[in-house]
């Protein structure tokens, strides 16, 4: 791991639309991007709780904290949510 | 800076023994940094220069065979008071502003293209790549240790050279979020002119754009145990499309 691959020439190259949501958020102009992580995992929660999971909207929440949280502390936060000790009240 | 570009192609991208100089800047972060630098010791070599000269004269004129009542008469000016005090109030906002303005330059974090997330292990850093998942939802994920000395090739770094690098694409915003998983640890890295502890429970963000290919290394510069010194930190910097290859092998991998 580390090293680069070698391209292969007779590869073909196609161009697909990408793109980044996690941009600058006037809220959390800091270094400090603790609460803007958690900020947005509670959002995305709050909003699929409220509009259901489909709701595409929603998904500008998922990204962003997917973006930003370390995986260790989504996980944990799963796993409050799912044993019901979870912070913050995700219905209200 | 434009002008070094065309004398050397050799730029110094890690430390060197004995070298009391900046590293070779990869970033637009780290020129300004050297700007700043350079404007600062602007006003010191004046300051230098004028102290030491008025001290020499004054010890020069003043000896007590020379002139046996000097302090007779030097003993109140209000005009040279005030200059010697207005002047370095002066002097100090001349460098206050343009240091505010990069400080806040700095910390201004563009709409990033990708997101690296470093977190600082005792004794390791550990990357991960959230902005890119594969079909099972996965992203890269990777430890990055040092190479011990036992088991260099020649022309990598001691001390410096880890197994596994981080991977950014040139001429891209890049947002590093940091973080530590037990102690405080800080990352760092001098040719791009980031600098950034690693607080357990704490996300603190640097901007990176990296303005050529190249590798840069840099070290975990808060005190973090025993190791502390073997914790090394190697960023290479690649083309969009080496970035894309790697990030291919390495999903599929």
């Amino acid at each position: 791991m580390g090293a680069i691959p070698e391209a292969d020439p007779d590869e073909v190259l196609e161009t697909k639309p990408f793109k980044f949501v996690t941009g600058y958020d006037a809220r959390f102009p800091q270094q400090n991007q603790t609460k803007h992580c958690w900020q947005n995992y509670v959002d995305y929660y709050k909003c699929t709780t409220a509009k259901g999971e489909d709701f595409r909207p929603c998904k500008q929440f998922y990204h962003a904290f997917r973006s930003l949280c370390p995986k260790a502390w989504t996980d944990r936060w799963d796993g409050q949510r799912e044993a019901g000790n979870f912070p913050v009240h995700l219905d209200k | 800076m434009f002008l070094h570009n065309y004398i050397s192609k050799l730029q110094l991208d890690a430390p060197t023994p004995w070298g009391l100089f900046f590293q070779d800047s990869a970033s637009p972060q780290m020129e300004g940094i050297e700007e700043l630098h350079n404007n600062i010791m602007f006003y010191l070599a004046i300051i230098l220069f004028t102290v030491t000269w008025m001290m020499i004269s004054m010890i020069r004129n003043f000896l007590a065979n020379k002139s046996p009542i000097a302090h007779k008469y030097m003993n109140h000016g209000t005009l040279i008071e005030l200059i010697w005090t207005i002047s370095p109030a002066f002097i100090l906002i001349l460098i206050a502003f343009p240091s505010f303005k990069l400080l806040y330059l700095m910390d201004e974090v563009m709409d990033p293209s990708l997101v690296v997330y470093a977190e600082g292990h005792q004794w390791y850093w550990s990357y991960q790549y959230p902005d890119f998942t594969n079909e099972d939802d996965e992203f890269i994920e990777f430890d990055s240790y040092i190479v011990p000395e036992s088991d260099l090739e020649e022309g990598q770094f001691r001390m410096l050279e880890v197994d596994n690098r981080v991977i950014i694409p040139e001429l891209t915003h890049t947002r590093i979020v940091i973080s530590a998983a037990d102690v405080i640890h800080s990352y760092a890295c001098p040719s791009l002119g980031i600098k950034a502890d690693a607080y357990p429970g704490r996300l603190n963000q640097a901007s990176v754009y990296i303005n050529r290919p190249g590798t840069f290394f840099g070290q975990c510069s808060e005190i973090c145990g025993i190791l502390h010194s073997s914790m090394p930190i190697a960023i290479q910097s690649v083309s969009i499309k080496d970035f894309l290859l790697w990030l291919r092998e390495q999903m599929e991998g």
